[in-house]
């Protein structure tokens, strides 16, 4: 297959007006023969039809629709139609940056629509277009709160998620920034404000906590904003959006930069490669923020119109002085989220995150009652996320789930050792009462 | 007439459904101290008008699927539907990260054979497919130099950067941790070795080049740079962000290039989205393999597998997790469909587009790199127009008549900078009536200037006041 | 373009006007009308040292950003927090109402280096 559109006569006068006689007389003009390679050792192509069987069979290799009660970071949100149809659209889907904003009105007042939607839900004043995904915010995150603050230390959870740890690792070490983790409580599952306090002096930029936590403990933000504030050091809030219908917002207590990963809003799994990460910050870090953001404006008429703005923060324009590198976000993954929220309504997100910590609440006390499940934590108040240590056997148990299409808890030993016979279930809204009681009841067999 | 410029919090309407139902008890009381005290104000509406408002939104964007878009150096080309199909496939869609490997071949076998793919193309060995975009490829290429120097104990603190390279370029080096430095091109717009010459020292880690540059010249002292950077101890990096023009033509690894990203959203047809998500792959050559970013698929016998690198000489991690793989995917579907000879057409046809254009419009602007270019070449408008009309009203009229504009005061060492790049996907017919309608406006800038200077008017808004969206922000509803 | 008398310039296209100790310090006329609108100001931390010709502040407008240098060395005692709600101030009054900072003038012979109203006017026409 191709796709070009020009004919072997369209070509010949194409030639004619260059002044050349074939495509080998033009690329001479601009490459030396010695460097040209002699032709790519590919496969031949194929047609749509062979393609599509070819992706098929890729496809049936993967053990996929499964009933999924695992997450840590990527969760099995449903997604309604009018999200697929909307981000479907092809003047959304192939229109480029909206650099040239009175030929991209769509998109513009679309990302600014986004924004006004995460600033609804973070109660924070200015959100930026998007960034790659929660993991790679976090990192800008602390970035930005050390170009802020001026200083160069930062202060984290030890209960972020572990990919986003890697990623922050990976971010600042080149950079002259002090990273300093601070374990949770392990009888609480939570960061304890006595700990906190401890590491805490007015050398420090910025204090990182993320709630619910990477083993789905909802943190008490309020006191750790305040105690944070109080050492003059920046709040950042990592916090997921699903939550934040039942839960406190991060404007609510006082974070400076509200981040996290936006997966869960109108996107599906795909592997965990379908991502956002949303940041939204106070009025007086506006100009400090990374990314793209969009604003609104009038036209020459007066009219309403968008565009984007405070750009001078930008690569295209400060080169290496920018506040970021980054160019190219996740815009159609966001603008998912969008349309998802709306949708949903304040109404619905509200419902959302009462159901996700119902069905999980349901399913924790069943496993309770299950013989050689015992919660992690005593006491936790969690999400849709916990963790249970047991003495089976925990490849079994996934290997018996996976026979009946679940995809049972994560094996956390598997990512940290300190954690050697813990699993973590995660519910959303999607699992029913139904599978919830079969992986109740497949546990118990096992 | 309905009204179609609200924004979405000014719409009134009801919602119509109940969208989460719970099949168990609800049970959602929380501690006072964790629970939300304020309603955000997102409208509760229907489906019906929320469809309506979208679909009356998309209709005032330019989109590809809507018209040519000449954008230099973002390689606009066809999103081919099929693999758009192929990306929406369940079995792919459902698949969680932390899936065991056994169940997920199906994923893994297609970043596989994207990897396998994109090192023949570049001649690179080894690819990771985590970077998100172009610029976090850049990072990442940027984040191994660094490794690589200090895995071997060295210190080397600069990186050079030509004059008319992507603003991402310096804002990358900078990001991880390196010190500038900006080496001007020579008056073809080109890297000259002498120059280079006066840079080089011990304290240079890597230079970056694009080649073909953003002025669409291929670097042609490829060879002898790649000697001086090298004898010197330093790096190559290659931004790919211009291999349209080269596929199958030449090969960075094989001209001299030690590490290099992909933008899947240019060259490999993956939708640009209103600005992402996109994909940036990064190629290294295999002494640099220890210092790529973990995890990457590797096969063994008949499966494939996660593989890591040690913690300690790799760079970690760039994102969660593996990549964008719908981008992945799609990328990977494309060059499955056109093949080694269908990939070294496009980029041969992309070239003959460009120069095509070249010839028409040559005689009536200034082209700095001269009579021939690769898959884009940039021009300056100044002296072509008449009236005080600047290259920006140019694009504006440009909007009028249907077209997306082109890019435009970039690269910035070319005055009044317009960039054209067609790609291969644009007819004959399509690049003749583009010709025409920009031929047309320069005459237009001498005869009847004030249209050009009042465009845009066909477009949902005219321009736009920029600076007051900058000094009084107001960037929520 | 206007340049008034009583103020040393810096090539760069920085003022400075000596009171005392006390050094008010903003960019020219022509620096303004060069920039065009600007939209937003990065102004220095009050009590921080600078370097004659080292980069302190930085102007922008909607598609550019540019560095300001120090015309003289000092310490930062107080800088215009009105730039930073209304950055028109610097195109409507760049001499007045649009100065940056007032720093403490660390060495005196700095101003020798600095031009006069005539060679200023002078450079820029050149």
């Amino acid at each position: 297959m191709n796709y070009i559109p020009v004919s072997d006569k369209d070509k010949k006068e194409m030639f004619e007006s260059i002044g050349v006689k074939d495509t080998q007389e033009l690329l001479s003009l601009q490459i030396p023969e010695t460097l040209r390679v002699k032709k790519l050792n590919l496969d031949k192509g194929m047609s749509e039809q062979q393609l599509i069987s070819l992706f098929k069979k890729y496809a049936q290799k993967n053990k996929s629709n499964l009933a999924c009660f695992r997450g840590a970071g990527i969760y099995d949100h449903f997604v309604p139609s009018i999200v697929d149809e909307i981000i479907g659209r092809s003047e959304f889907w192939t229109a480029y940056t909206p650099y040239q904003a009175e030929a991209s009105q769509g998109t513009l007042q679309a990302i600014f629509e986004y924004q006004s939607v995460m600033c609804e839900l973070t109660g924070m004043e200015c959100s930026n277009a998007s960034m790659y995904d929660g993991a790679t915010a976090v990192a800008e995150a602390i970035l930005l709160a050390i170009r802020a603050s001026r200083k160069n230390k930062v202060i984290i959870s030890g209960a972020l998620n572990p990919e986003y740890i890697s990623v922050i690792e990976t971010y600042t070490k080149n950079l002259n920034i002090e990273i300093v983790k601070i374990d949770i409580d392990s009888k609480t599952g939570a960061l304890n404000k006595d700990t906190l306090n401890k590491f805490l002096d007015e050398s420090v930029a910025a204090v990182v906590v993320q709630s619910p936590n990477f083993f789905g403990t909802i943190e008490d933000m309020q006191e750790l904003s305040k105690i944070s504030k109080d050492k003059k050091a920046l709040f950042v809030a990592v916090v997921n959006p699903v939550s934040l219908g039942l839960l406190k917002a991060p404007g609510e207590y006082g974070a400076d930069i509200a981040v996290g990963e936006g997966q869960v809003f109108g996107n599906q799994m795909y592997l965990g490669g379908s991502t956002f990460g949303f940041m939204a910050v106070t009025k007086a870090l506006e100009w400090k923020m990374p990314g793209r953001i969009v604003g609104q404006t009038v036209d020459k008429d007066g009219k309403r119109g968008f565009v984007l703005t405070l750009q001078s923060r930008e690569q295209h324009i400060r080169r290496e002085k920018a506040t970021s590198n980054i160019c190219t976000n996740a815009a159609l993954n966001s603008f998912a989220a969008c349309v998802y929220a709306a949708y949903l309504g304040s109404q619905g997100i509200k419902e959302l995150a009462q159901t996700n910590i119902s069905k999980a609440r349901y399913a924790f006390d069943k496993i309770k009652n299950i013989k050689g499940f015992v919660p992690l934590f005593d006491n936790a108040v969690f999400f849709n996320e916990f963790v249970f240590k047991t003495d089976k056997n925990i490849d079994k148990i996934n290997e018996e789930l996976l026979k009946e299409n679940i995809l049972g808890p994560i094996d956390l030993g598997k990512i940290d050792s300190k954690y050697k016979n813990c699993i973590m279930f995660a519910v959303t809204e999607k699992r029913t009462k139904q599978e919830i009681d079969k992986l109740a009841e497949i546990l118990s067999r096992v | 007439m309905m009204n179609n410029n609200k924004t979405l919090n000014e719409i009134e309407s009801n919602r119509s459904t109940v969208i989460v139902e719970s099949d168990v008890e609800l049970n959602a009381n929380v501690d006072d101290k964790y629970k939300r005290t304020t309603v955000p104000n997102i409208p509760n509406i229907s489906e019906s008008t929320l469809l309506r408002h979208y679909t009356n939104l998309s209709r005032k964007n330019y989109a590809l699927s809507t018209t040519m878009y000449p954008l230099g150096s973002c390689t606009m080309k066809h999103n081919p539907l099929v693999n758009e199909k192929i990306a929406k496939f369940d079995e792919f869609a459902t698949i969680h990260p932390y899936q065991n490997e056994e169940s997920m071949q199906g994923s893994l076998e297609v970043m596989y054979e994207l990897q396998k793919d994109l090192c023949e193309i570049s001649g690179m060995d080894y690819f990771t497919l985590q970077p998100a975009a172009g610029a976090h490829g850049e990072y990442t290429g940027l984040l191994i130099i660094a490794q690589y120097f200090k895995n071997k104990n060295e210190k080397r603190t600069k990186i050079i950067v030509p004059d008319s390279a992507h603003g991402t370029n310096p804002a990358s080096a900078a990001l991880s941790g390196f010190e500038i430095i900006s080496l001007k091109s020579d008056e073809n717009g080109i890297v000259s070795p002498e120059k280079l010459k006066e840079v080089l020292n011990g304290d240079v880690a890597a230079m970056m080049m694009t080649n073909p540059n953003t002025l669409g010249v291929f670097e042609k002292n490829i060879e002898e740079i790649s000697k001086l950077i090298h004898d010197n101890g330093s790096l190559l990096y290659y931004d790919g962000a211009n291999l349209n023009a080269v596929m199958g033509i030449i090969r960075p690894a094989d001209i001299g290039f030690d590490v290099m990203h992909i933008n899947l959203h240019k060259t490999f047809s993956t939708p640009h989205g209103g600005g992402g998500p996109g994909s940036g792959p990064v190629g290294v050559k295999a002494f640099l393999k220890e210092c790529l970013p973990s995890p990457f698929v590797v096969k063994d016998g008949d499966t494939f597998k996660l593989s890591f690198n040690d913690k300690q000489k790799s760079i970690g991690a760039m994102k969660a997790f593996y990549g964008n793989f719908p981008v992945i995917l799609k990328a990977c579907a494309y060059i499955k469909s056109l093949g080694g000879e269908g990939l070294t057409q496009a980029s041969k046809q992309a070239v003959i587009n460009a120069n095509y254009i070249l010839s028409k419009l040559k005689s009536k602007v200034k082209v700095p790199a001269g009579n021939s270019c690769m898959h884009e070449f940039a021009m300056s408008l100044k002296g072509a127009l008449g009236n005080d009309i600047k290259t920006l009203d140019v694009a504006k009229r440009l909007l009028d008549n249907g077209y997306y504009a082109p890019t435009i005061y970039f690269p910035l060492i070319v005055e009044e900078a317009m960039m054209i790049e067609p790609t291969e996907t644009e007819s004959k017919q399509t690049l003749d009536e583009f010709i025409d309608t920009l031929l047309n406006i320069i005459e237009e800038s001498k005869t009847n200037p004030e249209v050009v200077h009042n465009a845009p008017v066909n477009t949902s808004v005219r321009r736009l006041n920029e600076v007051e969206a900058a000094r009084k922000p107001k960037l929520h509803w | 373009m206007n340049t008034p008398n009583n103020l040393f310039y810096a090539k760069t296209h920085e003022w400075a006007r000596k009171e005392g100790n006390k050094v008010y310090v903003g960019i020219t006329d022509h620096a303004q009308h060069e920039i065009t609108d600007i939209v937003h100001v990065e102004l220095p931390e009050v009590g921080k040292k600078f370097d004659k010709e080292q980069p302190c502040a930085v102007v922008e407008s909607v598609k550019s950003a540019f560095d300001i240098y120090c015309p003289v060395s000092g310490t930062i005692v107080e800088v215009n927090e009105e730039l930073l709600s209304a950055p028109e101030l610097i195109n409507q009054s760049p001499y007045e109402k649009g100065y940056f900072f007032v720093l403490e003038l660390a060495n005196e012979e700095d101003f020798k280096s600095l031009m006069n109203a005539e060679q200023y006017t002078k450079s820029i026409e050149g």
